[in-house]
Protein backbone atom coordinates (compact mmCIF):
# COMPACT_ATOMS: atom_id res chain seq x y z
CA UNK A 1 0.00 0.00 0.00
CA UNK A 2 1.21 3.53 -1.05
CA UNK A 3 1.63 5.28 2.61
CA UNK A 4 0.96 9.15 1.75
CA UNK A 5 2.30 11.79 3.23
CA UNK A 6 -0.92 13.70 4.50
CA UNK A 7 0.16 14.69 7.95
CA UNK A 8 3.09 16.84 8.81
CA UNK A 9 4.91 16.81 11.84
CA UNK A 10 3.88 19.82 12.77
CA UNK A 11 -0.01 18.97 12.35
CA UNK A 12 0.57 15.84 14.18
CA UNK A 13 1.46 18.28 17.05
CA UNK A 14 -1.66 20.30 16.75
CA UNK A 15 -3.98 17.13 16.64
CA UNK A 16 -2.21 15.78 19.94
CA UNK A 17 -2.90 18.72 21.71
CA UNK A 18 -6.59 19.04 20.28
CA UNK A 19 -6.57 15.31 21.66
CA UNK A 20 -5.51 15.68 24.88
CA UNK A 21 -7.19 19.10 25.66
CA UNK A 22 -10.60 18.19 24.23
CA UNK A 23 -10.40 14.02 25.46
CA UNK A 24 -7.83 14.14 27.81
CA UNK A 25 -5.70 11.42 26.18
CA UNK A 26 -2.20 12.13 25.79
CA UNK A 27 -0.31 11.01 23.31
CA UNK A 28 2.49 13.81 22.91
CA UNK A 29 5.03 11.56 24.57
CA UNK A 30 4.35 8.21 21.77
CA UNK A 31 7.08 8.17 19.27
CA UNK A 32 6.75 10.36 16.74
CA UNK A 33 7.62 7.65 13.78
CA UNK A 34 5.34 5.48 14.20
CA UNK A 35 2.44 7.55 15.22
CA UNK A 36 2.53 9.52 12.21
CA UNK A 37 2.25 6.42 10.19
CA UNK A 38 -0.76 5.63 12.23
CA UNK A 39 -2.34 9.23 11.44
CA UNK A 40 -1.40 8.26 7.46
CA UNK A 41 -2.97 5.25 8.06
CA UNK A 42 -6.35 6.12 9.43
CA UNK A 43 -6.65 8.83 7.12
CA UNK A 44 -6.67 6.38 4.09
CA UNK A 45 -8.92 4.09 6.24
CA UNK A 46 -11.35 6.92 6.50
CA UNK A 47 -10.74 8.87 3.50
CA UNK A 48 -9.55 12.02 4.61
CA UNK A 49 -7.73 13.76 2.03
CA UNK A 50 -5.99 16.42 4.26
CA UNK A 51 -5.10 17.13 7.60
CA UNK A 52 -8.18 19.44 8.32
CA UNK A 53 -10.73 17.03 7.25
CA UNK A 54 -9.28 14.64 10.09
CA UNK A 55 -8.99 17.19 12.74
CA UNK A 56 -12.25 18.59 11.88
CA UNK A 57 -13.95 15.23 12.19
CA UNK A 58 -11.86 14.55 15.87
CA UNK A 59 -12.88 17.86 16.81
CA UNK A 60 -16.10 18.06 16.43
CA UNK A 61 -17.26 14.06 16.51
CA UNK A 62 -16.64 12.77 19.86
CA UNK A 63 -18.09 10.33 18.43
CA UNK A 64 -15.42 8.94 16.51
CA UNK A 65 -12.97 8.73 18.58
CA UNK A 66 -13.09 5.47 20.76
CA UNK A 67 -12.55 4.08 16.48
CA UNK A 68 -9.70 6.89 16.40
CA UNK A 69 -8.10 5.07 19.44
CA UNK A 70 -8.79 1.57 18.14
CA UNK A 71 -6.66 2.45 14.61
CA UNK A 72 -4.18 4.69 16.30
CA UNK A 73 -2.58 2.37 18.61
CA UNK A 74 -1.07 -0.57 17.11
CA UNK A 75 -3.12 -3.87 18.24
CA UNK A 76 -0.67 -6.72 16.86
CA UNK A 77 -0.07 -9.66 18.90
CA UNK A 78 0.07 -13.14 18.64
CA UNK A 79 -0.21 -16.37 20.79
CA UNK A 80 3.18 -17.52 22.03
CA UNK A 81 5.19 -15.12 19.92
CA UNK A 82 8.96 -15.72 21.22
CA UNK A 83 8.26 -19.11 22.34
CA UNK A 84 11.82 -19.68 24.02
CA UNK A 85 9.86 -17.09 26.43
CA UNK A 86 6.89 -18.67 27.09
CA UNK A 87 8.99 -21.99 27.66
CA UNK A 88 11.17 -19.60 29.95
CA UNK A 89 8.15 -18.80 31.91
CA UNK A 90 6.78 -22.09 31.73
CA UNK A 91 10.02 -23.81 32.83
CA UNK A 92 11.11 -20.87 35.24
CA UNK A 93 9.17 -18.01 36.62
CA UNK A 94 6.26 -19.81 36.87
CA UNK A 95 7.80 -22.98 39.07
CA UNK A 96 8.62 -19.61 41.78
CA UNK A 97 5.53 -17.77 41.33
CA UNK A 98 3.94 -21.04 42.20
CA UNK A 99 5.20 -20.62 46.10
CA UNK A 100 3.10 -18.12 45.98
CA UNK A 101 -0.69 -18.93 47.91
CA UNK A 102 -2.14 -16.45 45.23
CA UNK A 103 -0.61 -15.17 42.45
CA UNK A 104 -1.42 -12.16 40.57
CA UNK A 105 0.09 -10.78 37.00
CA UNK A 106 -0.88 -7.88 34.95
CA UNK A 107 -0.60 -8.06 30.97
CA UNK A 108 -0.13 -4.28 30.35
CA UNK A 109 -1.38 -3.43 27.20
CA UNK A 110 -3.13 -6.62 26.08
CA UNK A 111 -4.44 -5.79 23.18
CA UNK A 112 -7.25 -8.26 21.67
CA UNK A 113 -5.81 -10.82 24.02
CA UNK A 114 -3.87 -13.70 22.47
CA UNK A 115 -0.98 -13.35 25.18
CA UNK A 116 -3.53 -13.58 28.23
CA UNK A 117 -5.04 -17.02 26.73
CA UNK A 118 -1.76 -18.09 26.02
CA UNK A 119 -0.38 -17.28 29.83
CA UNK A 120 -3.54 -18.91 31.00
CA UNK A 121 -2.48 -22.06 28.98
CA UNK A 122 0.16 -22.10 31.17
CA UNK A 123 -1.25 -21.70 34.42
CA UNK A 124 -3.53 -24.63 33.43
CA UNK A 125 -0.80 -26.76 32.42
CA UNK A 126 1.60 -25.74 35.32
CA UNK A 127 -1.29 -26.45 37.77
CA UNK A 128 -1.35 -23.06 38.98
CA UNK A 129 -4.36 -21.59 37.36
CA UNK A 130 -6.85 -22.03 39.90
CA UNK A 131 -5.32 -19.52 42.69
CA UNK A 132 -3.95 -17.14 39.72
CA UNK A 133 -5.85 -13.57 38.64
CA UNK A 134 -4.74 -12.32 35.31
CA UNK A 135 -5.63 -8.81 34.50
CA UNK A 136 -5.65 -7.58 31.39
CA UNK A 137 -6.10 -4.02 31.02
CA UNK A 138 -5.35 -1.97 27.66
CA UNK A 139 -5.95 1.83 26.31
CA UNK A 140 -8.68 0.61 23.80
CA UNK A 141 -12.47 -0.11 25.04
CA UNK A 142 -12.83 -1.94 21.28
CA UNK A 143 -9.39 -4.57 21.77
CA UNK A 144 -10.47 -5.46 25.47
CA UNK A 145 -14.11 -6.13 24.06
CA UNK A 146 -12.64 -8.70 21.80
CA UNK A 147 -10.40 -9.94 24.42
CA UNK A 148 -13.42 -11.00 26.77
CA UNK A 149 -14.86 -13.20 23.95
CA UNK A 150 -11.81 -15.31 23.38
CA UNK A 151 -12.62 -15.70 19.76
CA UNK A 152 -10.23 -15.50 17.28
CA UNK A 153 -9.39 -15.59 13.05
CA UNK A 154 -8.39 -19.28 12.66
CA UNK A 155 -6.21 -18.13 10.00
CA UNK A 156 -2.81 -17.60 12.40
CA UNK A 157 -4.22 -20.65 14.58
CA UNK A 158 -1.28 -23.28 12.44
CA UNK A 159 1.18 -20.98 13.35
CA UNK A 160 0.13 -20.59 17.40
CA UNK A 161 0.38 -24.43 17.31
CA UNK A 162 3.73 -24.40 16.73
CA UNK A 163 4.52 -21.91 18.80
CA UNK A 164 2.62 -23.38 21.60
CA UNK A 165 5.07 -26.57 21.12
CA UNK A 166 8.20 -24.45 20.68
CA UNK A 167 7.48 -23.51 23.72
CA UNK A 168 7.28 -26.33 25.48
CA UNK A 169 3.45 -27.50 25.39
CA UNK A 170 2.53 -30.77 25.22
CA UNK A 171 -1.35 -31.14 24.45
CA UNK A 172 -2.70 -30.15 21.01
CA UNK A 173 -3.03 -26.24 21.14
CA UNK A 174 -6.64 -26.98 19.37
CA UNK A 175 -8.48 -28.97 22.78
CA UNK A 176 -8.36 -25.74 24.12
CA UNK A 177 -10.54 -23.98 21.39
CA UNK A 178 -13.49 -25.08 19.04
CA UNK A 179 -13.83 -24.04 15.75
CA UNK A 180 -16.42 -21.79 14.31
CA UNK A 181 -16.15 -21.54 10.14
CA UNK A 182 -13.19 -18.48 10.16
CA UNK A 183 -13.29 -18.94 13.68
CA UNK A 184 -12.10 -20.36 16.69
CA UNK A 185 -13.69 -19.62 20.50
CA UNK A 186 -11.67 -20.65 23.58
CA UNK A 187 -12.71 -22.42 26.23
CA UNK A 188 -14.34 -20.11 28.86
CA UNK A 189 -12.32 -22.32 31.32
CA UNK A 190 -9.58 -20.00 30.63
CA UNK A 191 -11.33 -16.92 30.85
CA UNK A 192 -12.93 -17.25 34.07
CA UNK A 193 -9.57 -15.65 36.00
CA UNK A 194 -9.39 -12.72 33.73
CA UNK A 195 -10.04 -9.63 34.43
CA UNK A 196 -10.72 -7.01 31.43
CA UNK A 197 -10.10 -3.52 32.40
CA UNK A 198 -9.40 -0.45 30.80
CA UNK A 199 -6.37 1.20 31.66
CA UNK A 200 -3.93 4.11 30.34
CA UNK A 201 -0.45 3.94 30.51
CA UNK A 202 0.35 7.10 30.31
CA UNK A 203 -2.20 8.86 32.99
CA UNK A 204 -3.73 6.10 34.84
CA UNK A 205 -1.91 4.99 38.47
CA UNK A 206 -0.96 1.89 39.90
CA UNK A 207 -3.99 -0.10 40.63
CA UNK A 208 -2.56 -3.56 42.83
CA UNK A 209 0.47 -5.18 43.53
CA UNK A 210 1.89 -8.53 41.31
CA UNK A 211 4.30 -11.19 40.76
CA UNK A 212 4.15 -10.69 37.57
CA UNK A 213 3.94 -7.90 34.89
CA UNK A 214 4.06 -8.18 31.04
CA UNK A 215 4.52 -5.64 28.85
CA UNK A 216 5.66 -6.46 25.71
CA UNK A 217 5.71 -4.97 22.71
CA UNK A 218 3.72 -1.41 24.22
CA UNK A 219 6.33 0.53 25.46
CA UNK A 220 8.34 0.44 21.87
CA UNK A 221 5.44 3.44 20.68
CA UNK A 222 6.52 5.61 24.00
CA UNK A 223 9.36 8.01 24.19
CA UNK A 224 12.07 7.63 26.70
CA UNK A 225 10.32 9.90 29.22
CA UNK A 226 7.14 8.14 28.98
CA UNK A 227 9.19 5.19 28.98
CA UNK A 228 10.78 5.85 32.64
CA UNK A 229 7.63 6.94 33.93
CA UNK A 230 5.91 3.75 32.77
CA UNK A 231 8.57 1.98 34.55
CA UNK A 232 7.88 3.45 37.65
CA UNK A 233 3.82 2.98 37.49
CA UNK A 234 5.22 -1.04 37.27
CA UNK A 235 7.76 -0.65 39.49
CA UNK A 236 4.68 0.41 42.34
CA UNK A 237 2.84 -2.15 40.88
CA UNK A 238 5.66 -5.30 41.50
CA UNK A 239 6.35 -7.18 44.66
CA UNK A 240 9.74 -7.36 45.81
CA UNK A 241 11.51 -10.40 44.11
CA UNK A 242 8.36 -9.95 41.13
CA UNK A 243 8.98 -10.38 37.71
CA UNK A 244 8.71 -7.97 34.53
CA UNK A 245 8.64 -9.21 31.29
CA UNK A 246 9.20 -7.02 28.28
CA UNK A 247 9.16 -7.55 24.00
CA UNK A 248 11.91 -9.10 22.51
CA UNK A 249 13.18 -5.79 21.47
CA UNK A 250 12.54 -3.44 24.75
CA UNK A 251 14.90 -3.43 27.64
CA UNK A 252 14.95 -1.37 31.36
CA UNK A 253 18.84 -1.36 31.06
CA UNK A 254 18.94 2.35 29.86
CA UNK A 255 16.04 3.09 32.75
CA UNK A 256 15.98 5.27 35.89
CA UNK A 257 15.18 2.00 37.24
CA UNK A 258 17.72 -0.34 36.20
CA UNK A 259 19.35 -0.73 39.43
CA UNK A 260 17.04 -2.20 40.50
CA UNK A 261 16.37 -5.21 38.52
CA UNK A 262 18.48 -8.20 37.58
CA UNK A 263 17.81 -10.04 34.01
CA UNK A 264 16.82 -13.01 34.17
CA UNK A 265 19.24 -15.84 31.69
CA UNK A 266 19.46 -13.37 28.83
CA UNK A 267 15.57 -13.55 28.27
CA UNK A 268 13.48 -10.55 28.55
CA UNK A 269 12.39 -11.16 32.18
CA UNK A 270 13.45 -8.76 34.95
CA UNK A 271 13.34 -9.75 38.27
CA UNK A 272 13.03 -6.83 41.26
CA UNK A 273 15.32 -7.01 43.25
CA UNK A 274 14.55 -7.37 47.31
CA UNK A 275 14.79 -4.41 49.73
CA UNK A 276 17.47 -5.93 51.52
CA UNK A 277 19.70 -7.06 48.68
CA UNK B 1 31.91 10.01 -8.25
CA UNK B 2 29.39 12.38 -8.17
CA UNK B 3 29.87 15.76 -5.51
CA UNK B 4 26.19 14.97 -4.09
CA UNK B 5 27.32 11.33 -3.15
CA UNK B 6 28.88 12.98 -0.15
CA UNK B 7 26.33 13.63 1.31
CA UNK B 8 25.22 10.65 2.29
CA UNK B 9 24.24 10.47 6.11
CA UNK B 10 22.67 6.89 6.13
CA UNK B 11 23.12 3.92 3.97
CA UNK B 12 20.47 1.53 3.72
CA UNK B 13 20.37 -1.80 1.85
CA UNK B 14 17.32 -3.48 1.02
CA UNK B 15 16.68 -7.03 -0.12
CA UNK B 16 15.12 -10.41 0.05
CA UNK B 17 15.38 -13.64 -1.91
CA UNK B 18 19.25 -14.25 -2.74
CA UNK B 19 20.30 -10.78 -1.32
CA UNK B 20 22.52 -12.82 1.47
CA UNK B 21 25.40 -13.83 -0.87
CA UNK B 22 25.94 -10.50 -2.17
CA UNK B 23 26.06 -8.55 1.10
CA UNK B 24 28.81 -11.18 1.59
CA UNK B 25 30.46 -9.87 -1.20
CA UNK B 26 30.39 -6.80 -0.07
CA UNK B 27 30.88 -6.83 3.47
CA UNK B 28 34.52 -7.78 3.19
CA UNK B 29 35.59 -4.44 1.02
CA UNK B 30 33.98 -2.31 3.21
CA UNK B 31 36.48 0.60 4.56
CA UNK B 32 36.79 0.36 8.15
CA UNK B 33 35.94 3.80 8.63
CA UNK B 34 32.72 5.07 6.99
CA UNK B 35 31.35 8.63 7.38
CA UNK B 36 27.58 7.11 8.11
CA UNK B 37 25.92 3.71 9.48
CA UNK B 38 24.13 1.29 7.10
CA UNK B 39 21.05 -0.14 7.89
CA UNK B 40 20.03 -3.69 6.21
CA UNK B 41 16.68 -4.75 5.87
CA UNK B 42 16.09 -8.32 4.73
CA UNK B 43 13.22 -10.63 4.68
CA UNK B 44 13.58 -13.09 6.87
CA UNK B 45 11.16 -15.43 8.58
CA UNK B 46 10.41 -14.81 12.29
CA UNK B 47 12.28 -16.60 15.02
CA UNK B 48 15.71 -17.32 12.78
CA UNK B 49 17.43 -14.57 15.44
CA UNK B 50 20.78 -14.08 15.41
CA UNK B 51 22.22 -16.09 13.03
CA UNK B 52 22.27 -13.80 10.12
CA UNK B 53 24.08 -11.54 12.93
CA UNK B 54 26.69 -14.07 13.36
CA UNK B 55 27.31 -14.98 9.46
CA UNK B 56 27.46 -11.01 8.60
CA UNK B 57 29.81 -10.30 11.00
CA UNK B 58 31.91 -13.11 9.90
CA UNK B 59 32.17 -10.94 6.65
CA UNK B 60 33.35 -7.96 7.80
CA UNK B 61 35.74 -5.86 10.17
CA UNK B 62 32.63 -3.37 10.97
CA UNK B 63 30.70 -3.98 14.25
CA UNK B 64 27.24 -5.70 12.84
CA UNK B 65 24.71 -5.15 15.71
CA UNK B 66 20.78 -6.36 15.42
CA UNK B 67 18.77 -3.17 16.06
CA UNK B 68 16.58 -2.82 19.25
CA UNK B 69 14.33 -0.26 20.46
CA UNK B 70 15.70 3.07 20.36
CA UNK B 71 19.38 2.19 19.69
CA UNK B 72 21.93 5.21 18.96
CA UNK B 73 23.52 4.83 15.75
CA UNK B 74 26.81 5.32 14.98
CA UNK B 75 29.04 5.75 11.56
CA UNK B 76 30.93 2.80 10.71
CA UNK B 77 28.25 0.67 12.34
CA UNK B 78 26.31 -2.05 10.44
CA UNK B 79 22.67 -1.96 11.80
CA UNK B 80 20.37 -4.98 10.88
CA UNK B 81 16.86 -4.89 11.31
CA UNK B 82 15.28 -7.52 13.51
CA UNK B 83 13.34 -10.13 12.34
CA UNK B 84 9.17 -9.77 12.77
CA UNK B 85 9.85 -5.48 13.61
CA UNK B 86 9.19 -2.59 11.05
CA UNK B 87 12.64 -0.79 11.96
CA UNK B 88 11.51 3.47 11.47
CA UNK B 89 13.94 6.57 12.28
CA UNK B 90 12.61 8.54 15.20
CA UNK B 91 15.64 11.04 14.09
CA UNK B 92 19.13 11.36 12.72
CA UNK B 93 20.65 9.37 15.68
CA UNK B 94 17.88 6.86 16.92
CA UNK B 95 16.01 4.09 15.63
CA UNK B 96 12.61 2.32 17.10
CA UNK B 97 10.44 -0.65 16.67
CA UNK B 98 7.42 -0.87 15.13
CA UNK B 99 5.22 -4.10 15.17
CA UNK B 100 2.35 -2.63 13.12
CA UNK B 101 0.78 -4.57 10.27
CA UNK B 102 3.16 -6.39 7.95
CA UNK B 103 3.45 -4.51 4.04
CA UNK B 104 4.07 -6.08 1.25
CA UNK B 105 3.43 -9.26 3.45
CA UNK B 106 6.85 -8.40 5.02
CA UNK B 107 7.59 -7.31 8.72
CA UNK B 108 10.23 -5.84 8.14
CA UNK B 109 9.23 -3.96 5.35
CA UNK B 110 12.43 -2.34 3.11
CA UNK B 111 9.42 0.49 2.62
CA UNK B 112 8.50 1.35 5.86
CA UNK B 113 12.53 1.54 6.39
CA UNK B 114 13.02 3.20 3.14
CA UNK B 115 10.45 5.55 3.61
CA UNK B 116 11.07 6.82 7.12
CA UNK B 117 14.60 7.61 6.55
CA UNK B 118 14.35 9.15 3.34
CA UNK B 119 11.62 11.31 5.52
CA UNK B 120 14.50 12.20 8.33
CA UNK B 121 17.35 12.51 6.06
CA UNK B 122 16.34 14.16 3.07
CA UNK B 123 18.79 14.41 0.51
CA UNK B 124 21.12 12.48 2.94
CA UNK B 125 19.75 9.05 2.67
CA UNK B 126 21.47 6.70 0.23
CA UNK B 127 19.53 3.24 -0.81
CA UNK B 128 20.93 0.28 -2.28
CA UNK B 129 18.28 -2.04 -3.19
CA UNK B 130 19.38 -6.23 -3.89
CA UNK B 131 17.93 -9.17 -5.57
CA UNK B 132 14.37 -9.85 -4.31
CA UNK B 133 11.18 -11.79 -5.61
CA UNK B 134 8.23 -9.38 -4.65
CA UNK B 135 7.35 -5.25 -4.49
CA UNK B 136 8.62 -4.37 -1.30
CA UNK B 137 11.35 -1.67 -1.62
CA UNK B 138 10.02 0.10 -5.16
CA UNK B 139 7.72 2.85 -3.08
CA UNK B 140 10.71 3.00 -0.94
CA UNK B 141 12.59 4.06 -3.40
CA UNK B 142 10.59 6.66 -4.81
CA UNK B 143 10.44 7.97 -1.32
CA UNK B 144 13.84 8.21 -1.74
CA UNK B 145 14.03 10.35 -4.83
CA UNK B 146 11.07 12.15 -3.71
CA UNK B 147 12.87 13.79 -0.90
CA UNK B 148 16.48 14.22 -3.00
CA UNK B 149 18.26 11.35 -1.78
CA UNK B 150 20.27 8.83 -3.62
CA UNK B 151 19.18 5.52 -5.43
CA UNK B 152 21.41 2.35 -6.23
CA UNK B 153 20.25 -0.70 -7.67
CA UNK B 154 21.91 -4.11 -8.16
CA UNK B 155 22.55 -4.97 -12.14
CA UNK B 156 19.23 -7.32 -12.31
CA UNK B 157 21.63 -9.51 -14.52
CA UNK B 158 23.40 -10.26 -11.43
CA UNK B 159 20.58 -10.95 -9.40
CA UNK B 160 19.81 -14.36 -8.40
CA UNK B 161 15.83 -13.25 -8.42
CA UNK B 162 15.76 -10.10 -10.49
CA UNK B 163 11.89 -9.08 -10.09
CA UNK B 164 12.46 -6.18 -7.38
CA UNK B 165 15.38 -4.45 -9.38
CA UNK B 166 13.51 -4.53 -12.95
CA UNK B 167 10.66 -3.32 -11.11
CA UNK B 168 13.07 -0.47 -9.93
CA UNK B 169 14.28 0.30 -13.16
CA UNK B 170 10.13 0.52 -15.18
CA UNK B 171 9.22 3.67 -13.22
CA UNK B 172 12.38 5.35 -11.84
CA UNK B 173 15.62 7.46 -12.72
CA UNK B 174 18.32 5.01 -10.88
CA UNK B 175 21.64 6.79 -9.88
CA UNK B 176 23.77 4.37 -10.36
CA UNK B 177 23.47 0.49 -11.20
CA UNK B 178 25.88 -2.02 -9.33
CA UNK B 179 27.48 -5.51 -9.88
CA UNK B 180 28.30 -6.86 -6.32
CA UNK B 181 31.78 -6.80 -7.42
CA UNK B 182 31.60 -3.09 -7.79
CA UNK B 183 29.70 -2.75 -4.71
CA UNK B 184 32.12 -1.78 -1.85
CA UNK B 185 34.29 0.45 -3.83
CA UNK B 186 31.34 2.41 -4.53
CA UNK B 187 30.08 2.75 -1.29
CA UNK B 188 33.63 3.54 0.46
CA UNK B 189 33.52 6.37 -1.90
CA UNK B 190 30.69 8.28 -0.71
CA UNK B 191 32.84 8.18 2.50
CA UNK B 192 33.40 11.98 3.14
CA UNK B 193 35.48 11.29 5.76
CA UNK B 194 38.50 10.52 2.77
Amino acid sequence: MMEPDIVKDAEMEILLKDIFSIYDYDFTQYSKASLKRRLNRICIIDKFTSFAELRYRLVNDASYLPHFIEEITVNVTEMFRDPHFYKALRKDILPVLGTHPFIRIWIAGCATGEEAYSLAILLKETGLYERSLIYATDINPGALEKASRGIFPAGPMKQYAENYILSGGTKDLSSYYVSQYDRVRFHSALNEKMIFSTHNLVSDASFNEFQLILCRNVLIYFDKDLQNSVFKLFDDSLQPLGYLALGAKETIRFSNLDYKYRQWNNEKIWKKIGPES
Amino acid sequence: MKNYYKQTGILLIGGSAGSIHVLLKMLPNLDKELSFPIIIVLHRKAGSESILEELLRAYTNLPVIEAYDKLKIHHSCIYLAPPDYHLLFEDKEHVIMDLSEKVNYSRPSIDVTFRSAAYIFKTGTTALLLSGANNDGVEGMRSVIRYGGTILLQDPDTAEVNYMPKQVLLGMQVHEILRPEDMASFINQLNSKQ
